[in-house]
């Protein structure tokens, strides 16, 4: 970058880079604010420095909590969003990679609302060796749910990953529809670790916040997984949930094939942050 | 209610411009800050937000402005008039081709709704009387073809597919389908691609030249934030899309991303998603919308 002294514009252009990475107004106005305090504190002199507190300041407030708690045998990890976040390929991705740790995994086709998302989700039990219980379309989500924990019980399974259906989360009776789920898997395996992850799209905006809010508040969120980082979109929002909700993000998603799943890393993310948009293109995620 | 907050922020902002009597060009430039801050608010683009308030500024300062006995009044007319003449004007319907069928090419980023909307529109112009064919050109998301077919069937439309063929030969191939079964419309669900992916994206290019669609429809989430800019003006550049369907309306979105894609293609929004059923889809009202936005 060409800057050559701190001045006001320097922060004035590092704001502008949170905002285009959808950290929000606020979040974007108090992260500057902390970063000017440091500078001052720090007496910092030269502008690439202040790029690196930016950075560091980031990079503190998301980290930490990435690791699933997935303990005991079975664990279950339930996962929910809003439409077409990418819930059905994280699901397929994630049981790959427990699968490789020689993990049994066994998938709960609840999303039976959506045209053949019960298939979709077939296909991503074929291709990560999962295995795959299923009723038919239209049938009681949270009993789809019931009967593959008590798969995993009789199957010696050590993990189950529930699918849900894409839900808006203003929708007050499909958000009681998550919240009876999540009872179920209380009620059904109430010694087992249990992860609840809410997907994210990298890129949504501010929406993302209260999405993060409402599910919360209808089945205890564990954490975050945000999809679609192999694109240009930068996902900041996840600063503003972390702030409000302090909710680490797991996963992120860097793709479409079965691989296409890393463990987030704050200090990675909060480089890309950063980056400008022509910079951004060049950026491979997967090779982190 | 999508855009309901940006609307609330809006009213703020020009509530407090009203209790002022004269105003002097640090109060009009305290409301267009606050007017910049509830567009971001809302995700719409940085520059957009950046050039919108820019253009209003510049013609509220006129001596106009400033000596009118209602000045308050005469600025919020003015964003009113400039948001308004972002969105567009009334509401666009799709292109006639020269001879049936006409051609309607759904794209998009991944997950936007393509697939669904390609299926409602179908029901839409079968309620109008038409004779509608749906076409299967995602061959790599996993069900994809699947999901067209229910979606199908739960609309009473027939669905053109090849399996995992090559899309551009499957869509040439369901138009001479169509010419032949008297289908006169043609709606081509394609795979979602991200706009920097250039194999899938010369893939449309490919079908475009191909077909060619007498619409090119981007498919575009409520939802989204910045990226939106960056999404509309690459599938811009590459295929002169004719308009945009807004999904996801039955959310609480702020809707940024409506002025954002309108901004950057200048191409109309011609229909918005208001639910996951066939019969939630609605022609778009940039008119309305924008008073909506306004709280007019
Ligand atoms: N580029 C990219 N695409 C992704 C990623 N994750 C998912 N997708 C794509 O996003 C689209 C939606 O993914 P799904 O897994 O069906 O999303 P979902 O949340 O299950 O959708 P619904 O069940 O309809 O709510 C598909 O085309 C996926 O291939 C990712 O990390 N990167
Ligand atoms: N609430 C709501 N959901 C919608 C709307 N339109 C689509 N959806 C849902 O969004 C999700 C994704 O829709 P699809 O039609 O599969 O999206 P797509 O663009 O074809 O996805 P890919 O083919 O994977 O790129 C599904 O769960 C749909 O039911 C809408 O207007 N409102
Ligand atoms: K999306
Ligand atoms: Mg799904
Ligand atoms: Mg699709």
């Amino acid at each position: 970058n060409s800057f050559t002294k701190i001045d006001e514009s320097l922060f004035e252009e590092l704001e502008e880079l949170l905002i285009m990475g959808d950290v929000g107004v606020e979040t974007a106005g108090r992260v500057c604010e902390e970063l000017r305090r440091k500078v001052k504190e720090q007496g910092v002199k030269d502008p690439n420095d202040v790029y690196d507190l930016l950075r560091t300041i980031v990079a503190d407030m998301l980290r930490g909590g990435e690791e699933l708690k997935i303990g005991t045998k079975p664990s279950v990890i339930l996962v929910i969003g809003v439409n077409g976040v990418g819930k059905t390929t994280t699901i397929g991705k994630l049981a790959a990679l427990l699968g490789s740790q020689g993990k049994k995994v066994i998938l709960g086709a609840a999303d039976t609302f959506r045209a053949a998302a019960i298939e979709q989700l077939e296909v991503w039990a074929q291709r990560s060796g999962a295995e795959l219980v299923k009723q038919t379309q239209g049938s009681d989500p949270a009993s789809v749910v019931f009967d593959s924990i008590a798969a995993a019980k009789a199957r010696e399974a050590d993990v189950v990953i529930c699918d849900t259906a894409g839900r808006l989360h203003n929708k007050k009776n499909l958000m009681e529809e998550l919240s009876k789920i999540s009872r179920v898997i209380q009620r059904e395996a109430p010694d087992a670790d249990r992860e609840v992850l809410l997907v994210l799209d990298a890129a949504t905006g501010q929406n993302a916040v209260s999405q993060a809010r409402e599910f919360q508040s209808a089945a205890e969120i564990t954490g975050i997984v945000l999809t679609k980082l192999d694109g240009t979109p930068k996902g900041g929002v996840v600063l503003s949930i972390r702030e409000e909700l302090g909710l680490p993000v797991k996963f992120i998603g860097v793709g479409e094939q079965v691989d296409d799943l890393q463990t987030f890393d704050a200090d990675q993310f909060a480089r890309a942050l950063f980056e400008r948009q022509e910079e951004t293109n060049e950026t491979d995620h997967s090779d982190a | 209610m999508a855009f309901e907050n940006l609307s609330e922020k809006l009213s703020a902002a020009f509530k407090r411009l009203r209790s002022k009597g004269k105003l002097n060009e640090s109060d009009v430039k305290e409301a267009m800050r606050e007017v910049r801050l509830a567009l971001l608010e809302a995700d719409v683009n940085y520059k957009v937000a950046k050039d919108f308030v820019a253009k209003v500024s510049e013609r509220a300062v006129g001596n106009e402005v400033m000596e009118s006995l209602t000045p308050a009044q005469m600025v919020i007319k003015i964003v009113n008039e400039e948001l308004t003449a972002l969105m567009g004007g009334g509401e666009t319907r799709l292109n006639s081709p020269s001879s049936p069928p006409a051609v309607v090419l759904f794209c998009g980023l991944q997950g936007s709704g393509k697939t669904t909307h390609a299926a409602k529109l179908a029901l839409m112009l079968k309620n109008q009387g038409h004779r509608p064919l749906l076409v299967a050109c995602d061959v790599y998301r996993p069900a994809a073809i699947q999901q067209l077919q229910v979606l199908g069937s739960q609309a009473g439309v027939p669905v053109f597919e090849q399996g995992a063929g090559d899309p551009v030969k499957i869509s040439r191939e369901a138009v001479k389908h169509a010419k032949d079964y008297g289908n006169d419309f043609v709606l081509i669900d394609t795979a979602g691609r991200l706009q920097i992916d250039e194999a899938l994206m010369d893939e449309l290019r490919r079908i475009k030249e191909a077909v060619p669609p007498t619409d090119i429809l981007l498919v575009v989430d409520a939802m989204t934030g910045q990226e939106a800019v960056n999404v509309a003006k690459s599938f811009h550049e590459l295929l002169d899309i004719t308009g945009v369907v807004l999904t996801k309306l039955d959310g609480d979105a702020r809707g940024g991303a409506a002025l954002s894609v309108r901004a950057v293609t200048g191409r109309p929004i011609k229909f918005a998603g208001i639910g996951e059923k066939l019969s939630d889809l609605e022609v778009f009202h940039p008119d309305r919308m924008a008073s909506r936005i306004l709280g007019m």
